[in-house]
């Protein structure tokens, strides 16, 4: 598409590389990124970090601000002893969803990793942040790096304010909820980081002046059972019951919490909500960064400004990053979602070129267009993984896979085959795969439902068991501790078999 | 447009606060691991980092999670070979096997976490109940001292190194060699100036003697200006460098006891009261030398495994352990190119009688030789509390107290915790300051 005629200059040469070097291959990449795949992408900014800041920055999930914890400084020691004892390798690049983009490339990378990793994650996944619709609702990529600070700075201020044992305990206590504190279907309203600032301090204005009903042991009324019915009713509509945000309930509403633990706990709440689109997009997320690089690099090298030796050192390690083993590999870990995302999305190119009888019978509204730039950027725009699956998986790509679900259940002494990759296997198999990246399947389904306010402050909580799959029973346990620390009185959880009445 | 941003420079070990709280965090379960490496490990090596592996249950991170067994679930495999719809596979027998990989994800499951701590850390842990002063702390784990010396002159440097002597010399040879006119010169010269001016009446020949006197004058201030009294290139410094201690060879003889009465305490004691010399002498010493030397009523070189587990039947006889050292000394140790250490410990039993013939020995044959010997004698705990004099004791005890009174270089204790242990080395490492000749 690029217009303008250039004679083919190599960008680098050999595995060294510099900063010169950086600008003139990121400025062709650019190139290819924006004007031939049309990618609508933030501003960059790249940084090169040493091997140990790489491990710093995986330690405090990947974010380049953070508070302190000991679970970071566990997850550290973790990952620095497996990389030094040469067990794993280091990532070679990690992306923040912020604007500007902040990409970190470590400086070990020769000059050809540089452009895959550039090309893969300043442009691949920048893309990806910028247009999803999943990041564009929940994440606020303007002000992320702003309320990192400010979260950091807060927590700082606690500890020196009460203690470090306390503020840890309640952070502890908040992460362990971190997976039940996010909202999966109301859209948070968005809220510069000044605006936050001044609600938390109207809320605890608020808070203070209005002596809430929760602090309020003098009994009003007898207990007549019908009025007191009604009352509960009352209570759960005004308290928002049931309520599926565990750590946004306990913000609100837990008696024993003081306005600096309440604030921890909306941040830990808010970081939860941030990383929840990448939950659900990371298939999609990385597919369209590796066919962004795949399809860079390989312009690159025809247009010769890359040599043979680079395009190898390329390919060797997109294949590395890109291998699917088999389920009878002692490498198996599962489906890599790099593989499948790349595959699909290389497939879904195929169908738009050069479609077959099948793909036409498929996929009737794109086979055939010939304009793949559009659909697929159609498709990183509109879906997550789940419905991404169950509309773009073919047929080509299940048997590339050699795909097979088995069901497994707890009462029978086998595993059965239920589907293949054959004709009559192909839709089941979808839907099955589709269930397994829906995160409103593999997420728990858990929701506080009632609390006798007036009584004995008992929070009953309720787990909807899917498929007769339990909560796993020593983990539940130690969580409920945690919640019992945040509520201050009893605690209980009852798992429900799902299609089980939910009247109260 | 993209823009690079350079972070190489940056601060490293973002992470070291919340490895510390991490630390802090398992520190009862670390330091039960430490304590067992220091009594697995051999003398000299205690102080390497340490791959520590504590139980996991301090440290999960738990949250509400589907658990891996039970109900009904179907998941999607990739790589069929020959399976077809409807095929059944028997579920493997015991629990793991066929599909458990996909469990245990880090965090989870049953199993230890292991890292590795640093150096630093380790030895912090092993200080703790030691309850050394923080500033004998600090030194022993430096690992190398230095000393500054005088390497003589410089350049430059900082003014208040600035060697006067030095300086002044330089200028003084300067002045003569360019010849400068010195200011006795001048003023004789303005002396004969003013003697000629006072003549009322000049004659012609007094008249061109002034002028020449006046060009001359002129000619030495000029002189005088241009080449300076001082100029910089005459400026010394003193220049020091920093010279690392004399390092020397140095021998390390540990002495046990190890008849039966010695029990696994004792033993754990005397081993951290024998690493701690150690580490005090590998900080002073290039080459250290370990001699390890058991007795019972008969003394012998042992390895260092030997030393500690194995164990023996028979009585007591110290002095025999002391003959044996002066007998490897002599071998193998000279006195002149060695400096020798020696740590005795015992539980305080000697064969009757034996007791002199030891203080004898050390104060006539191997105190002439010894940098430093230190003696303790594990104690229970209760005993400690009932002997409240150091007058009291033993045999041995009260022959030892003897050669301490005499020797500035023999320190003794008795022990019953590991806190005790410091304050036998005190002097020891007190004597730093003054330790340069020890080299």
């Amino acid at each position: 598409m690029a217009k303008r005629p250039r004679k083919p200059e190599l960008l680098f040469e050999g595995s060294d590389w510099d900063f010169d070097m950086l600008q003139r291959t990121t400025e062709a990449i650019e190139e290819i990124a924006l004007q031939d795949l049309g990618l609508n992408v933030y501003t960059n900014q790249i940084e090169i970090i040493s091997s140990e800041q790489m491990l710093d920055a995986y330690s405090s999930i990947g974010m380049p601000l953070m508070y302190r914890h000991w679970s970071f400084g566990k997850h550290f020691l973790h990952h620095e002893r497996l990389y030094r004892k040469g067990m794993r390798g280091l990532a070679y690049e990690i992306v923040i969803n912020s604007n500007p983009c902040i990409s970190y490339c470590m400086e070990e990378n020769t000059m050809a990793l540089q452009a895959l990793v550039i090309a893969h994650a300043a442009f691949g996944h920048n893309h990806f942040f910028k247009n999803n619709h999943l990041f564009l609702q929940w994440t606020d990529a303007d002000g992320v790096l702003d309320y990192l600070s400010y979260a950091r700075g807060f927590i700082a201020q606690c500890e020196e304010r009460h203690g470090v044992d306390e503020v840890e305990a309640i952070l502890d206590s908040a992460h362990a909820l971190m997976p039940n504190g996010v909202f999966r279907r109301r859209r948070p309203p968005r809220l510069s980081l000044r605006e936050e600032e001044e609600r938390r301090l109207e809320r605890i204005r608020a808070e203070e002046e209005a002596v809430h009903y929760l602090w309020d042991t003098l009994p009003r009324r007898g207990a007549g059972s019908v009025a007191a019915d009604r009352e509960r009713l009352e209570r759960k509509r005004e308290m928002h019951l049931p309520e599926e945000n565990i750590l946004y309930f306990l913000e609100h509403y837990s008696p024993i919490l003081r306005p600096w633990q309440r604030e921890i706990i909306r941040i830990v709440r808010n970081i939860g909500q941030y990383f929840y689109p990448q939950k659900q997009t990371k298939l999609m997320n990385e597919g369209c960064a590796c066919f962004v690089h795949y399809y860079i690099m390989n312009e690159l090298h025809r247009s010769g400004r890359i040599n043979d030796g680079a395009m190898l050192e390329v390919l060797h390690n997109h294949s590395n990053v890109l291998t699917q083993p088999d389920f009878d590999d002692p490498r198996y870990g599962g489906i890599n979602p790099y593989a499948l995302g790349f595959a699909m999305m290389q497939d879904i190119r195929r169908i738009c070129e050069e479609p077959g009888e099948e793909d036409i019978e498929w996929f009737p509204d794109i086979a055939g267009c010939g304009d793949w730039r559009r659909v697929l950027k159609d498709a990183w725009a509109n879906y997550r993984d789940e419905s991404f699956i169950q509309q773009f998986l073919s047929p080509t790509v299940m048997r590339h896979f050699k795909m097979f679900s088995l069901v497994d259940d707890a009462s029978k002494p086998f595993y059965a085959v239920s589907h293949i990759h054959d004709e009559r296997g192909f839709r089941e198999l979808r839907d099955s795969l589709a269930r397994e990246y829906d995160v409103a399947v593999a997420d728990t389904d858990i929701q506080v439902v009632d609390v006798d306010l007036l009584g004995d402050r008992w929070l009953k909580l309720r787990s909807v068991k899917r498929n007769g799959v339990p909560l796993e029973p020593a983990d539940r346990d130690a969580t409920l501790l945690h919640l019992r620390r945040l509520w201050g009185y009893k605690v209980e959880i009852e798992e429900i078999s799902e299609g089980a009445s939910l009247a109260s | 447009m993209a823009h690079f941003v350079d972070r190489r420079l940056n601060p490293k070990d973002k992470s070291l606060g919340n490895r510390r709280r991490f630390l802090k965090r398992v520190r009862a379960q670390v330091k039960k691991a430490v304590n067992e490496t220091v009594n697995k490990r051999r003398v000299a090596d205690v102080d390497r980092g340490e791959s520590v592996s504590i139980p996991a249950d301090g440290i999960s991170e738990p949250s509400f999670h589907y658990a891996r067994e039970g109900g009904r679930r179907e998941r999607v495999f990739t790589g069929n070979k020959d399976y077809r719809a409807g095929d059944r596979i028997d579920k493997p027998r015991s629990g793991g096997g066929g599909r458990g990989r996909q469990g245990a994800a880090e965090g989870e499951g049953e199993d230890d976490f292991l890292f590795v701590l640093s150096r630093d850390e380790f030895l912090d842990i092993f200080f703790e109940d030691l309850e050394l002063p923080d500033l004998i702390k600090r030194s022993l784990k430096e690992i190398k001292t230095t000393r500054t010396q005088r390497a003589g002159f410089t350049v430059t440097g900082s003014p208040a190194n600035i060697s006067v002597k030095r300086t002044m010399s330089n200028a003084l040879g300067r002045r003569l060699a360019l010849n400068r006119p010195s200011e006795r010169e001048v003023r004789d010269l303005r002396e004969q100036i003013f003697a000629l001016e006072k003549v009322s009446r000049p004659t012609k020949k007094q008249r061109e003697e002034l002028k020449r006197l006046h060009d001359e004058l002129e000619t030495m201030l000029r002189r005088q200006r241009v080449i300076g009294y001082i100029d910089p290139l005459d400026v010394r410094y003193n220049y020091f460098v920093q010279k690392p201690e004399p390092n020397a060879k140095a021998v390390m003889f540990c002495l046990m006891d190890v008849s039966a009465s010695m029990g696994e305490r004792e033993k754990e004691l005397a081993k951290r009261f024998f690493v701690l010399l150690h580490l005090f002498l590998s900080r002073r010493y290039d080459k250290i030398e370990l001699v390890f030397i058991r007795h019972t009523h008969d003394a012998s070189e042992v390895d260092e495994d030997t030393f500690f587990y194995s164990r023996e039947t028979g009585g007591t006889v110290v002095s025999t352990a002391l003959v044996e050292m002066k007998k490897i000394v002599d071998q193998r140790y000279p006195a002149s190119e060695w400096n020798i250490y020696a740590a005795q410990a015992s539980d305080g039993e000697n064969f009757s009688g034996d007791s002199a013939r030891c203080a004898d020995l050390l104060l006539s044959q191997l105190m002439p030789l010894c940098q430093y010997f230190a003696y303790i004698e594990i104690v229970d705990e209760e005993e400690a509390r009932l002997i409240n004099s150091e007058a009291n004791g033993m045999e041995l005890w009260r022959a030892y107290r003897g050669v301490a009174a005499k020797l500035g270089n023999f320190a003794m204790k008795r022990i019953a915790r590991p806190a005790d242990i410091y304050p036998v080395f005190r002097e020891l490492f007190a004597r730093r300051s003054e330790g340069a000749e020890n080299g």
